[in-house]
Parts: C-alpha cells; sequence; structure tokens
C-alpha cells in the first residue's frame, strides 16, 4: 500500500478540478484511501490523513469517520499528532457525540503534560469544546494551572475557567482563591484573560460584583499605567500601550461602577483623563475613547462627564471614518432616552448622515431622528424625514412611513398639518405603508370634523394624479363614499393649503 | 463572545472556518454561503459591521470584516464585544500571519489551511481573545513548529512547498497589453 499522498499534493490535486463533480470525484477517491489507511492501524501516516479530513471538512464533505482516529492521535506521545488531534477534536467533535468523552483522560494526563505547549493544547480543548462533564471532572486542573506562574499557561488558564464557569456555573466560587492576586501580574496576556475571567464572575453572581467591587482601585492604576507609561515597544499598538487591555478594563469598570456611587467615584478622574487624552487618529484610540463613552454613560458618572462623553460621540459623527460615526449613531440611540437634551445638541449632524450612501448608517440615523423628534422641532424634523421618505431605498419605506405617522400624532402642531404629512406619505411611499395604518388614518379623518372638506378635496386630487398606490386608493374611496357631498364646497376649493 | 471566524476568497471559496459554537456540518456551509452573499455585495466605502444573517443568529449577532485583496475576514460576534476592538483584532490577526508566513498571500492560507488554525489558537480561544501582542504569538507560534519539526512533521517540509508553489511559472503579466491600436495598462497585482 503506497504512502497516503501529502495535504500540500492533496490541495493542489483538488485546485485543478474544473467543476464541482470533478472535485467531488477526487474528494471520494481520497476519503476512500483514507479510510482503508485508517482500517490499517497506521500509526505514522495518521496525522497526515486527519490533516486531510480537515481540509475536505472545511469544503463540506463529511469527515466524521475521522471522529475516533482524532482521538488516537490525541493519545500518541508525538507533538505532532496531539498538536492535529486537538485541532481535528475541536472541529469535528462535540459534546452531542458520546465519543467525545474519552478525551477526557487524555485531556487531564496532558494537562499534567511536562512539556507547556502540551499543556496549552488541552486547555485549549477543554476551554474550547468541554462538555459540564468533562469540565467538572477537570475543573481542580484548570484551578491549579490558575496559580502557576508560567504565563503561557496561566493565560489559557484562566479562558478555559471561564468557559468551565459557563458551563457549570456552581463551581465558580472554586476559582475564587486563584483569582486573588490575578491582577499582579506583569505579564499583558494574563491581565488580559484575568480581567475576561473577572468580568464573567462578576456578569454571573451579583455576590462575586460585590466581592470584586474592592478591585477598582487596583484597576483605575492598572489603566493608568497604561495611559501614563509613554511608548511601551512590546504593548504598542499605533502609538497606544495596549489598547486592547484598555478596552477590557474599561469594560469591567463598567460593569462594578453601574449602580454603585462609590465605584463610580473612583473611577471618574480616569474616566476623564481617558477621555480627554487619548489619540484620536487612528482606529485604536478611537475603540479605547468608544468603549470609555460607553461606561460613562453606564455608571453613576457626574454630569460633566457626562456631556464630556455624549459631545465626543457628537465628534465622532463628524469623523471621516464610516465605522465611527457607525457606532457613534448606535450608542447615541442607546442613550437618547436618558441623556435626551445633550443628544439633542447633536440634531442637525444625526439629520444629515440620513444623506449617508451607507446603508448601515442611514438606519441608524433615521431610527435616532424619529428618537429626537419633540413638539419643538417637530415642523425641522419632518421637512428632513419627509424627504428621506421621499429619497431611501425602498427597505426603510414602511419603517419611515410608520415612524412620521407616529410622530405626526403625537406631536402635530395642527390639523391641518397633520392631514398634510399624510397626504405626503401615502403619495409619495403610498405602496410601502403598512396595512395597519388605514383603519388608523381613517379614524383620524373621522375625528377632524372641521377638516372633512379639505382631505375629501386632496385625496380626490391625488387619487385622479395617481391610482396606483393602494393604501392611498383605500383611504381615498372611504373619504369619498362618506364625505364626497364636500367636493362640491366652493370655498375649500379656492382655499390654498398651508405648510 | 465570538461565534465564528470565517475567511473565504472573493468569490466564497472558504479558507478557514473556525466555529466556536454548535453547528451542524451542513447548517455550517450555508452560514458561510449565506455570510459571504450578504458581505459580498458591500461596496468598499461602506461601514465594516453588519446584522448577522437569519442563520447565525440573526440581529443578536453582529458580522464585524474586512476585505483584503481578494480575501474577506469575518467575525461573528455578539454584543459584548466592542465592535471598533473587533476590527483592530482582525488587522492583529493579519500582521500576525504576514509575520508568521513573510508576507502572506492567500496562497499561503491555502496551503497551509493548518498552520493558521494553530497561529489563530493563539489569538482566539473558546470564542474569546486570548492574546494581542503579536510578538508574544508569532514566538509561541514558532517554538511549536519547531517542536514538531523536530519530530519529523507529516509533511514534506513546508517551505519548500510554499517556494514550489511560488516559483510555478505563473505566465508573466505585462505591463501594457498592446493589441493594434487598443493600449491597455495593466495595474500592478497586490501581494494578496
Amino acid at each position: 500500500m503506497p504512502a497516503p499522498i501529502r495535504l500540500r499534493e492533496l490541495i493542489r490535486t483538488i485546485r485543478t478540478a474544473r467543476t464541482q463533480a470533478e472535485e467531488r470525484e477526487m474528494i471520494q477517491k481520497e476519503c476512500a484511501a483514507i479510510r482503508s489507511s485508517f482500517r490499517e492501524e497506521d500509526n505514522t501516516y495518521r496525522c497526515r490523513n486527519v490533516a486531510k479530513l480537515l481540509y475536505m471538512h472545511m469544503l463540506g464533505y463529511p469527515a466524521h469517520f475521522g471522529q475516533l482516529e482524532c482521538l488516537k492521535l490525541i493519545a500518541s506521545q508525538k507533538f505532532t499528532d496531539k498538536r492535529i488531534g486537538y485541532l481535528g477534536a475541536m472541529l469535528l467533535l462535540d459534546e452531542r457525540q458520546d465519543v467525545h468523552l474519552l478525551m477526557t483522560n487524555c485531556i487531564k494526563n496532558d494537562l499534567n503534560h511536562s512539556t507547556q505547549y502540551v499543556q496549552g493544547l488541552a486547555l485549549c480543548t477543554l476551554g474550547c469544546m468541554g462538555s459540564s462533564e468533562m469540565c467538572r471532572d477537570l475543573a481542580g486542573e484548570v484551578e491549579k494551572l490558575l496559580k502557576t506562574s508560567n504565563s503561557y499557561l496561566r493565560k489559557k488558564a484562566a479562558l478555559c475557567a471561564v468557559h468551565v464557569i459557563r458551563k457549570v456555573p456552581e463551581l465558580m466560587e472554586m476559582f475564587l482563591p486563584a483569582t486573588k492576586n490575578l491582577l499582579s501580574e506583569k505579564n499583558h496576556g494574563v491581565l488580559h484573560t484575568s480581567v475576561v475571567l473577572l468580568t464573567e464572575m462578576c456578569e454571573r453572581s451579583p455576590d462575586m460584583l460585590l466581592h470584586f467591587r474592592k478591585l477598582v482601585p487596583q484597576l483605575v492604576r492598572i489603566l493608568k499605567n497604561l495611559i501614563m507609561s509613554g511608548y511601551s515597544p512590546e504593548h504598542d499598538v499605533s502609538g497606544i500601550s495596549d489598547p486592547f487591555l484598555q478596552v477590557r478594563i474599561l469594560r469591567l469598570l463598567r460593569i462594578l461602577g453601574r449602580s454603585d456611587d462609590d465605584s463610580s467615584e473612583a473611577m471618574n478622574d480616569i474616566l476623564a483623563q481617558v477621555a480627554t487624552n487619548t489619540e484620536t487618529s487612528k482606529n485604536v484610540g478611537n475603540a479605547i475613547l468608544y468603549e470609555t463613552v460607553l461606561t460613562i454613560m453606564d455608571i453613576k458618572s457626574e454630569s460633566g462627564l457626562r456631556v464630556l462623553a455624549i459631545n465626543i460621540l457628537g465628534r465622532f459623527l463628524l469623523n471621516n471614518d464610516k465605522n465611527i460615526r457607525y457606532v457613534a449613531l448606535t450608542s447615541l440611540l442607546k442613550t437618547v432616552q436618558t441623556d435626551h437634551n445633550a443628544v439633542q445638541r447633536h440634531r442637525s449632524t444625526i439629520v444629515d448622515c440620513l444623506k449617508d450612501l451607507d446603508v448601515s448608517i442611514k438606519r441608524r440615523a433615521m431610527e435616532l431622528s424619529f428618537a429626537l423628534v419633540n413638539g419643538n422641532n417637530i415642523r425641522g424634523m419632518m421637512k428632513e424625514l419627509l424627504y428621506f421618505l421621499d429619497s431611501c431605498d425602498p427597505e426603510f419605506k414602511a419603517d419611515c412611513a410608520s415612524g412620521v405617522f407616529l410622530a405626526a400624532e403625537k406631536y402635530a402642531p395642527s390639523k391641518r398639518w397633520h392631514i398634510d404629512t399624510i397626504m405626503r406619505v401615502l403619495t409619495t411611499a403610498g405602496s410601502y405603508v403598512r396595512d395597519d395604518s388605514v383603519p388608523n388614518l381613517i379614524q383620524l379623518i373621522t375625528n377632524s370634523v372641521e377638516m372633512h372638506a379639505y382631505t375629501v378635496q386632496r385625496l380626490y386630487k391625488a387619487l385622479l394624479d395617481d391610482i396606483s398606490q393602494q393604501p392611498l386608493v383605500q383611504v381615498s374611496s372611504w373619504c369619498i363614499g362618506e364625505y364626497g357631498d364636500l367636493l362640491y364646497l366652493d370655498s375649500v376649493r379656492r382655499r390654498s393649503p398651508s405648510r | 463572545m465570538i461565534k465564528a471566524i470565517l475567511i473565504f476568497n472573493n468569490h466564497g471559496k472558504p479558507r478557514l472556518i473556525r466555529f466556536y459554537e454548535y453547528f451542524a456540518e451542513d447548517l455550517q456551509q450555508q452560514i458561510i454561503r449565506e455570510t459571504f452573499h450578504l458581505v459580498s455585495k458591500r461596496d468598499d466605502n461602506v461601514c465594516n459591521f453588519l446584522e448577522g444573517g437569519s442563520l447565525i443568529g440573526g440581529s443578536d449577532y453582529k458580522l464585524i470584516y474586512r476585505h483584503y485583496a481578494t480575501l474577506y475576514f469575518v467575525f461573528c460576534v455578539d454584543s459584548s464585544e466592542s465592535e471598533l476592538g473587533i476590527l483592530d483584532l482582525i488587522q492583529v490577526f493579519v500582521e500576525t500571519l504576514d509575520k508568521c508566513f513573510e508576507n502572506v498571500c492567500e496562497l499561503d492560507l491555502i496551503f497551509h489551511m493548518d498552520k493558521v488554525h494553530f497561529i489563530l489558537q493563539e489569538v482566539v480561544m473558546g470564542g474569546m481573545v486570548l492574546e494581542t501582542n503579536m510578538n508574544e504569538i508569532v514566538g509561541q507560534v514558532e517554538l511549536q513548529n519547531r517542536m514538531e519539526k523536530s519530530e519529523g512533521g507529516f509533511s514534506a517540509a513546508p517551505a519548500r512547498a510554499v517556494s514550489a508553489v511560488k516559483n510555478m511559472n505563473l505566465p508573466e503579466m505585462p505591463r501594457n497589453i498592446n493589441i493594434g491600436d487598443i493600449n491597455i495598462k495593466v495595474p500592478s497585482l497586490s501581494p494578496f
């Protein structure tokens, strides 16, 4: 039996296939070869065969017959075998297959292996796909590794612990002692994953949250060091020291400061510092600023800080980078209820975003615009929104029309204005108006007794222009049926509609 | 939490697929197709965020993507991840690939899918960000590769295979194509 072909050879062969059928034929042929190789219990080429299987799996071909082989690789002594075996297990197996439990013993042994990279593989696999039973069995090993001085293993153990806690929440207590000095670590990888672990624990348990509130000063100190440390080539990303860690810490501070005055006060200064000192010319700076804004808005910050945060969002709206504009609009949408007045100050910029070419930005701007409509700005806002309704993509028209009706109902300055607005929607986006709007409109018209003549005449004229839009036709027909006699009233016809 | 990381080319062919949550195999392929469909119709000058397709969880999830020449890098994440942060993470991952493969191109990903998985494993674990320091990641991957090499590896020396592919006799691309009175200037090809 010739040696199984190499992975690269297989890839090269498959790439020469000109049709899907040709590719399928090649794959089937190779699968047959791999199957017989597996049957022969060939140890030397097992890793090569599993690697090929994983490639074929990525292309969408069935690879389940390789599951047991992955387990054999994991049990091998060679690092090469373990590496591809564990990868195969993560890609092909999950807890739904009983066979995955067979891994438990191997993982247990590998967690105690003399080589840190083998331990790393075991932690990675357990942290990705460990079932509740596996997690229960192996939590003790993970906890041990969480206390090791080896930073490579410690950071992996932290994330593995997160997975264990997600699978078996009762085990959270067990990891508490190990968290004691996690934040005194110098290694940023460990710091980063430790903050993730602490975040997970705080989010899951109010008791843990209370317990970890005392970490706020330490977190503030770490953050301060990152900002003030000056250039550190090791952690520098575009001139900022470890932005990923900064963002993580800001997020944890958010959770700790929420609904707690003392913690919020303790972080006020650092938040103001980050908000004013962060370099905004690159995306990394903006990611930090964005996280800072979210934290400020979520904790019990003083009003000056909140205004600073909203102004940062306002500046984001003017940024050339579309991603920044998008996240700004998303955040403003979240804060518009609580800090309505502050957001109102940026209304004109938000309305300008309605004209953006990017669909995601347009949608956010539309939602935010509707949230900002009030009795004072209704006329101006409605002008912009009706213009938007005219020119926007069909996917927006239904939502926009509904939004206009709602806003008009709440804040219409006069009945005539209200009717005119409805007319405008029916004539420009009539076919996108939702079905339930029709009875609502009819109700509205019925109640505006003094406007009956005006309404029916305008509707009649609109029908003469365009009879193709169903909701318009429905409303108009009903009106004409009810108030048709008013069509002959001269006095109304001569009066021109007010704006 | 990162739900999935998908790398595919401009025609939707998968180059790396990693799901951090269980999806049946045929559903995985459907998700790849749906994601490609959503992402490929985006202009190059719109924002890099999309709502997740219905198969992957709909509006509870976001697709954050970057388009580099012939490849799309798509991260599907839930609301606990910072959108801008993930964009930076994609950049870190790509730059790490660049360091590990020396001016990485699509061919490297095609022929070294396993190596790319191993690199990714040092960046993201269990759907969570593990390490963002490029030098750390590259160093750890290097040491593990050396361990493999010392055991003999499981296929021909990767370096030789890649250089063989890179030295393949692809037709020479002239700068200007002159056909009669038509003169076409060929744009320079980016490394990807």
